[in-house]
């Protein structure tokens, strides 16, 4: 073993002796091995490191650019890739009272889209906890608004809360003693009587709410159902020998152990919900009082072919949800996480 | 010894109350979790005049069953229908494409960021994490110009390389969490064998990662045949080329078309995703939530 190096032909890359006595698998002969596999991994991964360069990168430093130029679609042809740079676009961002509308909607929207999806998730996780015959199947069932094509349930959604001959109004009609039909999604506000008291409530805003929530309510579901599996169930019975009751044993025992995935989900939930353009301009186009940022981006760049305009609001949108990330990642990240 | 036997008073009380409402929950999930979609299929059963007449009614008789709309969805434009066909194929081959040329990329990727130690893994990992929490809204933009510019809005490979773009990101978690399951031992056994690093990935690895490559594979399938913003912006003015998706919602704006119709066509956009689901529904969740219950 100690005369290894000297029989084969001189190796050209270095060696290891390996009969030196400190070899406990971690000498020099590592090295080779390592920086081979630095060069293997540094070429299996660049097809992705292209790809996400090229599509996402780098059109993100580009938005940067365009936010800052007075770019429409019309002369997108003539236009060279630097034109004169402007602070207009931006000017009129914040001077448009239809942007703050539109950030309040949005801000609204993720908001309470997102605590609905998570408490109905919540909700479905632990009703769904004890195990029954076809739990299963239910189970898959309850992932269904999740996985299915937004423009088919969206579809399915404005056609049941359809005025004329949706399947809703003719049962709230009949049944619930509603006056007459109510137009859900495109009508901006309605007044409700409650106690005698007369409340007007944003009608569509409240229903691409509830979509939201229906929608993506299988999402935290899946979530909080796979940490429940992960619950020792020695600490409930524990729990239960000391007498607690069930609801005292979901608030002290089960809970606290859910509430981090619950953090992360609402950090997940509130990112997608915030950047969320399919929904609503499926369900409303925008109207009635709807209107988020992303469609108001997008209305931007197709409508009025305003191409720096677009920029600009996508641009404000992102450091917004930037900065609301960043402020509850310092304020609220309980500890690291680990890898 | 009183306050023991309290205790037990009020669990019991709570327990049979919870036990009632638990069923009563799963019930109420479970209608509003189906309705939308058993009435997507009933509307689509009905002749539009029955629907127009008794629009509450929540069950077909079977001889009112009406497989027209289906017939005016599929049929081509020259023939009076809706040329739901060609949007089929149209995301048939958008979604097949990007499965094969995700998982063509990523699984190398994947592979890379679970074994090999090279420099910039660590901020790898990041880097994709921030790509997939992005504004896709704020890439809309400049790759809506960029397309223009170099011709390629209105094809369907432009779709196909945002999409890839789109998904890569979470196909390698999703395979990363999978290889860093399958035990390094096996490959260094292999490596002592004989085999080259190449050898290992193609004997040991990927045969071994083989449910969560399909797994993968169904979820991409999934995202690539539901995506609707990017075709929107690229493809709306090549009616040739829209996907189901965007021919659906597109249709769905115009008066001519009776809901009946667009409801066959919802059930035929979602019925190839049920059908996926189901089939993957075990693998999907688990490759998901691999890691989640560690807290």
């Amino acid at each position: 073993m100690s005369t290894g190096t000297g029989l084969g032909p001189a190796p050209t890359a270095p060696r290891p002796d390996p009969g030196s006595p400190d070899r406990p698998g971690r000498g020099p002969g590592r090295r080779t091995l390592a920086s081979s596999d630095a060069r293997a991994g540094l070429a299996l991964i660049s097809p992705t490191l292209v790809i996400v360069l090229a599509m996402v990168i780098v059109p993100i430093i580009w938005t940067l650019l365009l936010a800052f130029q007075r770019l429409r679609l019309l002369n997108l042809r003539s236009s060279g890739l630097f034109g004169e740079f402007t602070l207009n676009n931006f000017d009129n961002v914040f001077a448009a009272p239809t942007f703050w509308g539109a950030l309040a909607t949005t801000l609204a929207y993720s908001v309470l889209g997102t605590a609905g999806a998570i408490g109905l998730g919540l909700v479905a996780a632990l009703a769904l906890r004890r195990p029954f015959r076809g739990r299963g199947l239910v189970r898959a069932v309850m992932l269904l608004p999740y996985v299915a094509p937004i423009v088919a349930a969206t579809f399915a959604w404005s056609t049941m809360l359809n005025p004329q001959f949706g399947v809703a109004n003719h049962w709230g009609t009949r049944l619930l003693g509603w006056d007459e039909p109510i137009a859900f999604l495109s009508q901006r506000s309605s007044d409700i009587s409650l106690f005698g008291l007369s409340i007007g409530v944003p009608t569509a805003l409240l229903t691409v709410i509830a979509f939201e929530a229906w929608r993506s309510f299988p999402f935290a579901f899946l979530f909080l159902t796979a940490r429940l599996q992960a619950v020792p169930a020695t600490l409930e019975e524990a729990a239960t020998v000391d007498g607690a009751t069930l609801t005292q044993r979901f608030r002290y025992v089960v809970l606290p152990q859910l509430l981090p995935t619950i953090a992360v989900l609402a950090v997940l939930r509130f990112i997608w919900t915030f950047n969320n353009f399919d929904d609503i301009y499926l369900l409303t186009g925008g109207g009635a009082g709807t209107e988020v940022v992303a469609v108001s981006v997008f209305n931007a760049l197709t409508a009025r072919g305003d191409i720096g305009g677009a920029a600009a609001q996508a641009l404000v949108l992102a450091a917004i949800l930037a900065a609301l990330i960043g402020l509850y990642l310092w304020r609220f990240a309980p500890r690291e996480e680990r890898s | 010894m009183a306050t023991a036997t309290g205790n037990w008073t009020r669990d019991t009380v709570e327990t049979r109350v919870f036990g009632v409402l638990r069923i009563v929950t799963i019930v109420l999930l479970l209608i509003i979790t189906i309705f939308p979609f058993y009435y997507m299929v009933l509307l689509s059963l009905r002749p539009l005049d029955r629907v127009l007449q008794d629009p509450g009614a929540l069950w077909v008789p079977p001889s009112e069953v009406s497989l027209d709309s289906y017939g005016s969805v599929v049929a081509p434009p020259s023939a009076g229908g809706q040329g739901f066909l060609i949007f089929m194929a149209n995301s048939a081959l958008v979604a097949f494409g990007t499965v094969a040329l995700t998982l063509l990329v990523a699984l190398p990727g994947a592979y890379a960021v679970s074994r090999l130690q090279f420099f910039g893994r660590r901020q790898i990992s990041v880097l994709f994490l921030a790509v997939y929490l992005f504004p896709p809204i704020l890439l809309a933009v400049p790759l809506f110009v960029f397309f223009t510019r170099i011709g390629l809005r209105g094809t369907l490979v432009g779709l196909l390389l945002v999409y890839i773009s789109q998904v890569v990101a979470v196909s390698i978690y999703m395979l990363r969490n999978y290889f860093d399951t399958v035990p390094v031992s096996l490959e260094e056994a292999a490596a002592i064998d004989g085999c080259s690093r190449l050898g290992v990935m193609w004997r040991i690895s990927l045969p071994l990662a083989m449910p969560a490559i399909i797994a993968n594979a169904l979820f991409i399938f999934m995202i690539a045949w539901n995506e609707f913003l990017f075709a929107l912006l690229f493809l709306i003015e090549e009616r040739d080329r829209w996907t189901v998706s965007l021919g659906l919602s597109q249709l769905a704006g115009s008066i001519e078309i009776p809901t009946t119709v667009l409801m066959a066509g919802s059930v035929i956009v979602t019925v190839p995703i049920i059908v996926v689901f189901f089939a993957s529904e075990r693998l999907l969740t688990e490759g998901l939530t691999a890691g989640a219950e560690k807290g």
